[in-house]
């Protein structure tokens, strides 16, 4: 379960991220995007979701990640990310609630270049019951 | 001339295991629901599904068709409503479709549609684009 205490806490990423082209490369060849020079609308989710699961399943925390599924997902993108953008995050639990038993746990995660925030994505997360 | 109320082409693209294995590399998504059946069995799927985020990568691909590149898609979001479900080498189709929505500020606000063998797998799938 996890620590209701947490909910309204934001973490800070550890270090910068660098995109990589060959990343963006990979991805855009998954959903036949042939412009490699910008990162495709949901390409940060590779960042965010390692994130994620970094802070919630730490002790203190302690979300059950090998139950989870992926209730929804929103992306705010205010510029877009290109290969060689170096990426700070920081990660906020939003809201958790229990329903049915299941945890629907709402997480957001802020990405910053040069201190100016270029995409805001908020996943909700449920551990089944 | 786009105008609110009009509907947009259908696109069809086709998921198989090879595609989900090459998103879970891409993605770093390696979650064996992805890509084992006998684990996806195990805990209660009727089989390998594919990641909520590799349907709405390709329901992306078509915003960002639309919009005319992925630098002018500003708003993306939708609820994974219900798994595609990609059985051993078969192709599944995944059908998008949009409509617009609003028109308003320089931007365009799209309601969108995704389904796999006739099932909606997509749930307030919405997108804004610049226009």
């Amino acid at each position: 379960m996890l620590n209701p205490d947490s909910v309204g806490s934001t973490f800070a990423g550890t270090d910068s991220i660098t995109v990589s082209q060959s990343e963006v490369d990979a991805f855009c060849a998954v959903i036949g995007e042939a412009d490699t020079t910008i990162a495709p609308p949901t390409f940060t989710i590779r960042i965010t979701l390692t994130q994620f699961e970094e802070i919630l399943t730490r002790p203190e925390i302690g979300l059950d990640w090998s139950r989870l599924v992926h209730g929804d997902q929103k992306f705010e993108i205010f510029s877009p990310v290109k290969p060689g953008d170096e990426l700070n995050c920081n990660a906020t639990i939003e809201s958790y609630r229990v329903a049915a038993g299941n945890e629907i746990v709402t997480v957001r995660s802020d990405l910053h270049r040069d201190s100016k925030l270029v995409v805001s994505a908020w996943s909700t997360l449920v551990v089944r019951a | 001339m786009i105008e609110v109320g009009a509907n947009l082409p259908e696109k069809v693209f086709y998921l198989d295991r090879e595609l989900l294995k090459r998103y879970a590399d891409a993605s770093g998504d390696q979650n064996p629901i992805h890509q084992n059946e006998e684990f996806a069995v195990s805990v209660g799927l009727p089989n390998v599904i594919a990641h909520g985020m590799l349907t709405m990568a390709l329901v992306g691909k078509y915003v960002s068709d639309f919009a005319g590149g992925s630098a002018k898609v500003v708003e993306f979001g939708a609820r994974f409503t219900k798994p595609v479900i990609v059985p051993a080498d078969e192709k599944v189709d995944l059908t998008v479709t949009a409509t617009v929505a609003e028109i308003a500020d320089g931007k365009i606000s799209l309601t969108l549609s995704a389904t796999s063998a006739g099932v909606k797998v997509l749930g307030m799938a919405k997108a804004v684009v610049l226009q």
